[in-house]
This record gives C-alpha cells, structure tokens and sequence, in this order.
C-alpha cells in the first residue's frame, strides 16, 4: 500500500493528513475525502503525516514479530514429525557375537533394516584380503571394512546397493553373496565386484563393547 | 454498505497475467481494502480470533493425528506416548485441548456480540444462520473429539449422548445401533468417531466461507446498528488494511496470552481429572460431565423430567438460534438504544452462566444452604433441579417471549443518523432529528 | 461521554470475561456433604509456575516406587529411558541419549522382561534394556483383581493427572489412615481413609457425626524404615509419602518443568509483542475518529 492513491480512490490517510493549523476549506492532497467539510471537528490532534506512516519503524517492528511469532508456532510442528523418543531409543541395538557360528551369518533388524552378522572361516579372509589391490569398482581393503582383532566378524548392512534387495549367502562367483534381482555378486567382504551395484555394502557404524558383543548404531 | 468497487490495478506483468485467468491478487486486494465501518470495537475482533483458533485446531489435530491411534486397545497410550516422547506432543496436545475451550470462549462472546447489535437481523439473517450452522457443527466436533483420549469421561460422556438418540421414538433403537456400529460403545464407534472429527472441521471451514461471504454481501454491522448508505462510505468508513488487521492483530494477541496461560501453566485447569482414567465399561465415574462449554446445554437435557423432552429441548435450545432472526420484531438493531432489551439481555447473559454452573451440579444439592422446603413435583425447590429449570424457562422465554414482545412494546432511544454524529458531537450526539423510523428503509 | 461509554464497555466486557473463565475453572461436580476433604499440602518444589523437580527427591521416590509400590502396582506408560530425560531422577548431562544412560542401563538391567526368544520362540524372561516399560506385577487386569480382593491396583503412570489435588491428594491419601472413627462399620477389605472421596452416611448409626473420607481396598503400606535411601536422607513416613507421590507426579507428565519455562518465554515474547502491536495500533488509527 506504498503507492499514491488514484483521485476518488478511497485513500488510507487519516482525515486530517497534511492538515495545518489553519481554519477554511482545505484541498487535502490526492484529492481524497474533497467532500471534507471543517465545520465538523473531526479529530482532536494533528495525525500522523503521509506516507511516512506505512513504512514506520513501529510497523515494521511488529510485522517482524508477527512473522517471529509464526515460526515460533510452525517449528514444533514441523519438529513433532521427526523421530520420537521410543524410535530413537531403539537407534542402536547390541548382538551377542557368540550367537553365530564359523562359517555362518545371522540376519539381525537393526532400525528396521536387516544386517548380516557373518563369521568367515580363515579362507573366506584370505580370498577377501588377496582381492584388496584388484580393480574393484568400489575400492576398499578388506581391513577397511573390520574391526582390528575382530576381522573374522564381517557386519553390513543387508541391502543390495543398486535397488535394495537382500543378496542370498554363499552365492555368486566371489563366495560372498549374490543379489537374485539383477545379478550383483559380492565378494567375502561384501565388496561389489560384478553386476549394476554401483558400491559396497555398506558397513554400519558399530563398536565391540565387549570381545563377543557389538553394538550397531 | 453494498459491495465496493474493485479498486486493485494490477501492475507487474505476472499480475496481470494471473489476474486473466484467476484473479485472486484482486480478492486478496479487495478483501484489504474493503470499506468497513470506521466506529468498530474490540467484540467486533472475535471473527478474526475463531479464525485464528480453526486454523490452531486444525494444524495441531493434523499433527496428533500422525501420532494417535483410533483403537480401544491403544488409545489413550498412543495419547500418552504423544505427551511424553513425541517432539514437543506435550504442548502440541495441550494446546489441541485447551484450544477447544479457547473457541468456544470466543464462539460466545462472537454470538453475544451479535445478539446485542443486532447482527442477526435484516439483511443480515444469512451470516447468524450460517453461523449457528458453524456453532452446532463446533459442538458436535468438539463432542467427538473428547471421546478419542479413550478416557473415563471420554467412554461415559459418548456413552450418555448417544443413549439420548435411543430416546427418539420408533426409530431411536435401530439409529442407535447404526450409529455406535454395535450394541455398545466399542472400536468400531471410536474408529468413526476419529473419522468425523477429523472431516468437521473441514466442513466448519467451508461453512467460515459462506459465513464472510453473507458477511460481504450485506455489509458489516458496527455497534450503532444503522446501515451505512454508498454516499457515506468515505466518512464513516477506513480501509480493513491496516485499520481493522492491526486492530485484529492485537486483540489475538490479547488472545494468545490467555491461550498460553493454559496451555503452559495449568493445561489441566479446564479438564476434568476422571479423564486421564482410562475407559472402564464396567465402573461409571462419580458424577458424568462433559466439558465446561457444553454445561448449558447439559443442564437444559436433565431439567426436562421425561427423557424424550431433554432431548427436544436440548436441541431447540440451539434451534431456536436459527429462527431468531424472525423472533425479533424491534426495527431497531443495537442494543445500545434499547434500554428495556438490554436489560432482558444482561439477565440471559447470567441465566447462561447459570445453566452453565447448574450443569456441573447434582440435581438433589441444595443451592442455598443446606435446608430442605418442600417438594415440588418430583424434587425440593430448593436444589439444583428447580433452579435449572427456573434458568431453562427464562432461556426460552428470552427467545420465543421477550424478544417479540419487547421488539413491539418498547420505546428505543434516538438512533444517530450517521455513524459519525455520536464520534464527533459527543454529549451533543443524540439529535432528535433521526427517529427509528427513518431509518426503516435502510 | 464517548469516553465514559467506552469505559462502562470496558468494563462490561472484563466482566463477562471473567466470569465466563470464572465458570469454566469452577466446572467442577457437585460435592455433596464430606464427599472430598481438601488435600494435605506436601510442599512440593515442583508447584507454581516457576517449580521444578528435585532430583534427589525424584531418584528417592523412584526407589520408594520400586521397592514398595512395583509390588502392586504397574507404570506401564512409563519405560526405563524416561528416567534418564531432562528433568528426571537419573538425568546425567555427559549422556549421549537417554538410552544410553549409564544408571538407566543398570536399573533396567535390575528388572526381569518376559520376552520370546528369537531363535524357538519360546516365553523366556530377560533382562531389562533401558527401551524397555516398567514391567507389571500382574500378566493382566483380571489376574491383578482376583490377587487383590476382586479390586485390581490401579495404574500409577499418570496417577497425579487422574486425582483432583493431584500430588498433594496422593501424599494425603498415603497419610491418611487414621483411627477408625466410632460407630463407623467397615466392610471386611476395605480400609478407612480420612481423604479418600466418598460417602459414609450409610455406615455410621443414625443422628452420628459423619465423618470425612471413605473406603479404600488398599492398606496402609508406609511404615519406619521401610526403604533405606542411598543418600542417607531418613525414611520417615511422611518422607517416603512425599518423595514417592513426588515421583508420581513427575511420571505423570514428565515434561511439565520444561513447559512451565517455555510457557515464561512465551508470555515475555508475547508481552513484548502486544506492546509493538498496540503502539503501531496507536499509530495508524492516530487522528482517525473511531
């Protein structure tokens, strides 16, 4: 509402704008209210004067509030759909190492996701530290991808990294898995090594609490 | 005051381009620069703040909705688990709560508002009705809402109203059964419950529409009560922006200051205890009732003896609002000039507040002292029973008895003749030159 | 004189506001003759607007709840991390989540879980991991009522929300067992309870002063020395009472302090707000006769 009023457009200004203290007719600039008629006492003082009105710092002031106090409402909202107390409690979980055997992998949820826990037999480490200088398409060393003194533990999460399928055991060329949707083949480290997954499976973060207990998460 | 001329010129090359195809740049404009009569006071701010409050219900109900499951089993856990692990579900829900008594506070200073400046009245019948509409249809929102927590009050309070359907004639028993979806209160009437809640007040915001677009189409009503002719438009009339938004915008902050006061320091002040109990079919509480704002209505159900009759007489005490318009036979609108109606109005203002109070009561209490008198009927004068029905009758009487009768029996004061003589004059407002009847075409 | 009319309207309007919110906070039922004595106050830190809980007082009440109450009662709302939120007992501020609490870790650990094993399927009981609820004496109401007399213990998670007088009324209510009045018959396993809500006109003979309270299925449980508290605070039995309907009631609405101190930054916002609005309010309607 910055911009001049156009003449017999209802104007915005307070009655007596640009009045000065003096009696008899006034033609009030834009040609607004030109039926004003100073017989009637119609203000008590002097208003405030034209356009300077609309951009006053008070008006500013409060409008900043206002879009203050909009956030201030919209945030808890917005906030209230990110992960609650109970989800997040359950961010990380802990597995009893001693539950797998050599040679096997066990299928744990972890945030909703399943994860391979797989104990590798001595060979199964060997073949997977031979492949380390191998042009993989997704390079990594097999000690990247375990923790020291527990490299016969391998954990990833399971989940083909081209379309997120869950690759089968002891399948494919490299001994590793193999992913039945599309022909991905992963090697004993769960490196990708043939086929359209573009990386690794991914190692979640996770520690050893203990020498037979991890937690993941 | 008709409509005004659409004023907005648009400039800039998309707003021309919008304003070809969909004009809502000239809406929003208008809307802003709508004349609107320049004597308004602050009851004329509650339309904004109800505005304000369906937009609060909605967004934080959307919100809860995400998190709260309509099941018996898990109810009022997944209300608790909003409270304690949800992000910020604490104040979430309390304001969800309290801003349901928040609305209906404002809802009765807006219809207060209205019954005393005659807002109700010709050409404005449209806006009260549509109105009525919007309040009836608060009520029932507000009626589903309260059963979804699952709590004590939430299973018993459903449980009561909707026996009061099984006490329609003929019909009532198999309605009854439809609309519980079972013999009892069980999962399937709380699953549809939510549904409807949820659906309401989607409905009361379409109802909002056509409740400005009467509002628009006939014109404001100001605190004198007198129409506003096109020639007078300048003089008696500013702009909605920014008189009348900046005016609004305080008074909903007022507004929120009291909102907050509950919300963060007594949430629970406005509830009742038996709620956060969780349903129990087999104990019924020790005394049913529903929350503060529906008492009145409460109150008038338990005063009629026969159980049919409550029920009558608790919907036709919100019926009787539809046909007010007609009610009314005073050719003059405020009540600002008809001293002998607003005293009549004042008494309906406290006999309201009396209902209220006798709807938390029990109906054998005495209301003075602990003495008995005698028995009237089926119950002592001096209890609850009687006086609430002594305030039902006045209720209706104000209605259906006072309001006709005065409207053509009483002599109103002089009516101004423009909305600036009582700004400017002063103690000189009251000229004689502008009877009631000069007015009447307007 | 507009001056005048616009003060008498004022004040018509702070009027009716008042007494419409004077009705609304009155709304409460009826009470007929001794129905509900008015609570003892426990001189709670965490009342008024500005209270807030005590830690040492919540840990002891937890251990009261643990010790005494867990008999009896469940909390099935509550669960093992709640403790370790901001604001309760076990609230550490190194913590990486209240999860991960160390003293949560250890009181969960403390409980048995029943819980399936993942490899038969088998009902095994476990021990407790802080994402865990409190665990419930009883499988289930029915078995809870039939232990208890046919009266099942309730709940206690938000049991300060669900009494009027909230945990000055629990406090009372632990306290309140008194002499048994003259004349008063009691009904085999029922208690009397000089706070508990209710109606003894029908047991006391004819013409005899009735008095306050009524019937509770619960016995008195508090006695001296019951719980020894780790920081040496002595266990008297209004202590306990205190302490554990303090915890009660910090289990009720966990995030209460949190909202009262939001609440103060919103009223100071809010404040500072209506006065930008009313002085731009001012401004604009300057010289315009309204």
């Amino acid at each position: 509402m910055g911009r001049k009023p156009e003449p017999g457009e209802i104007c915005l200004k307070p009655l007596n704008a640009f009045m000065p203290q003096t009696a008899g007719p006034h033609r009030v600039r834009n040609g607004a209210y030109e039926e004003q008629d100073v017989t009637e006492p119609v203000v008590t003082e002097n208003g405030e004067g034209g356009d300077a009105t609309r951009r006053d710092f008070i008006h500013i002031a409060a409008g900043a509030a206002a879009v203050g106090a909009g956030a201030m409402m919209v945030w808890p909202l917005i906030n209230s759909m990110n992960p609650a107390a109970d989800t997040l409690a359950l961010a990380s979980i802990e597995f009893d190492m001693t539950k797998v055997q050599e040679g096997q992998q066990v299928v744990i949820t972890w945030q909703g996701k399943p994860v391979f826990v797989r104990y590798r037999t001595p060979a199964e480490i060997e073949s997977a530290r031979a492949d380390d200088r191998a042009g993989l398409p997704d390079s990594q060393t097999d000690a990247e991808r375990v923790k020291d003194g527990h490299s016969q533990y391998l954990v990833v999460i399971a989940s083909c990294t081209h379309l997120g399928c869950i690759p089968t055991f002891g399948t494919g060329d490299y001994g590793g898995w193999f992913c039945p949707c599309h022909g991905s083949h992963y090697d004993t480290s769960g490196r990708i090594r043939k086929g359209p997954a573009p990386t690794n499976l991914v190692v979640p973060e996770y520690d050893f609490v203990s020498d037979t207990r991890i937690k993941i998460g | 005051m008709s409509d005004h001329e659409s004023t907005y010129v648009p400039k800039t090359g998309i707003e021309k381009w919008l304003d070809t195809r969909l004009p809502i740049v000239r809406f929003g404009a208008d809307y802003m620069s709508l004349p609107t009569p320049r004597n308004l006071n602050y009851w004329y701010t509650f339309g904004a703040i109800l505005t304000l409050c369906l937009v609060i219900q909605i967004a934080t109900g959307v919100i809860l909705a995400m998190h709260y499951v309509p099941s018996t089993e898990m109810a009022f856990a997944s209300v608790e688990r909003i409270m304690r692990d949800v992000n910020g579900g604490d104040i979430i829900r309390y304001t969800h709560a309290n801003g349901a008594s928040m609305f209906f506070i404002a809802v009765y200073l807006h219809m207060l508002r209205g019954l005393y400046y005659g807002s109700y009245k010709a050409p404005r019948e449209m806006i009260w009705i549509v109105g009525c509409l919007i309040f009836f249809l608060l009520i029932a929102t507000a009626f589903l809402g309260y059963v979804l927590p699952w709590g004590q009050m939430s299973y018993w309070g459903a449980e009561v109203i909707t026996n009061l359907v099984g006490a329609i004639p003929v019909i009532g028993e198999p309605i009854l059964i439809w609309l519980r979806g079972g013999p009892s209160i069980d999962n399937a009437t709380l699953n549809r419950f939510f549904s409807l809640h949820y659906l309401l007040p989607f409905v009361i915001a379409g109802c909002v529409v056509l409740h400005l677009w009467a509002l628009h189409t006939s014109g404001q009503n100001n605190p004198v009560g007198i129409l506003i002719p096109k020639d007078r438009l300048k003089k008696d009339t500013v702009p909605f922006h920014p008189y009348y938004t900046v005016k609004d915008g305080f008074a909903i902050i007022l507004f929120l200051m009291l909102f907050s006061v509950f919300v963060f320091f007594m949430p629970n002040a406005l509830g009742h205890a038996d709620n956060s109990i969780p349903a129990n079919p087999l104990v019924t509480p020790a005394a049913i009732v529903p929350e503060w704002y529906l008492l009145p209505f409460y109150a008038i159900l338990r005063a009629i003896p026969d159980k049919f009759g409550g029920v009558v007489a608790m919907f036709g005490s919100i019926g009787v609002l539809f046909i007010l318009p007609w009610l009314d036979t005073s050719k003059v609108r405020s009540m600002r000039y008809r001293p002998t109606m607003r005293t009549f109005f004042i008494i309906f203002v406290i006999v309201g507040l009396i209902l209220g109070w006798c709807g938390a009561q029990l109906p054998d209490a005495p209301v003075i002292g602990n003495f008995k008198t005698f028995i009237l009927i089926d119950g002592d004068l001096n209890s609850y029973l009687w006086l609430t029905r002594f305030a039902t009758l006045y209720y209706f009487a104000f209605f259906l008895v006072i309001m006709p009768l005065v409207g053509l029996r009483e002599t109103p004061r002089p009516i101004p003749a423009t909305i600036s003589e009582p700004v400017l004059s002063g103690a000189a407002a009251m000229t004689a030159a502008a009877p009631a009847a000069a007015e009447k075409k307007g | 004189m507009i001056l005048q009319t616009n003060i008498r309207a004022m004040k018509k309007t702070l009027v009716l506001i008042t007494a419409a919110i004077g009705l609304s906070l009155a709304a409460q039922p009826a009470l007929a003759a001794g129905d509900k004595p008015k609570p003892r106050s426990g001189g709670f830190s965490f009342e008024g607007p500005f209270g807030t809980f005590d830690q040492g007082q919540l840990q002891r009440g937890y251990k009261v709840y643990r010790e005494v109450c867990a008999a009896c009662h469940g909390m099935e709302l509550m669960y093992f991390r709640t403790l370790a939120e901001r604001g309760g007992p076990f609230y550490e501020s190194g913590q990486a989540s209240p999860a991960e609490n160390r003293f949560v870790r250890a009181l969960a650990a403390e409980a048995q879980i029943a819980d399936i094993d993942t490899e038969t399927g088998e009902p095994i009981m476990r021990d407790g991991i802080p994402a865990d609820r409190f665990p419930s004496p009883y499988a289930n109401a029915t078995a809870a009522a039939a232990a208890n007399g046919g009266a099942a213990p309730p709940d206690l998670s938000v049991m300060a929300k669900a009494r009027s007088g909230g945990a000055d009324y629990i406090y009372s209510l632990l306290t309140g067992y008194a002499e048994i009045p003259e004349g008063l018959q009691i009904r085999p396993g029922q208690y009397y309870n000089a706070y508990m809500p209710g109606d003894l006109t029908p047991f006391m003979p004819d013409g005899a002063k009735v008095p306050p309270g009524g019937f509770i299925a619960m016995p008195s449980v508090l006695f001296e020395g019951q719980v020894t508290y780790d920081d040496g605070t002595e266990a008297t039995v209004d202590q306990v009472a205190k302490d554990v309907s303090a915890f009660i009631a910090w289990a009720s609405d966990p995030r209460q302090v949190q909202r009262k101190q939001a609440g103060m930054g919103v009223m100071i916002f809010l404040f500072l707000f209506a006065g930008l609005t009313y002085v731009s309010y001012r401004r604009i309607w300057k010289g315009v006769a309204h």
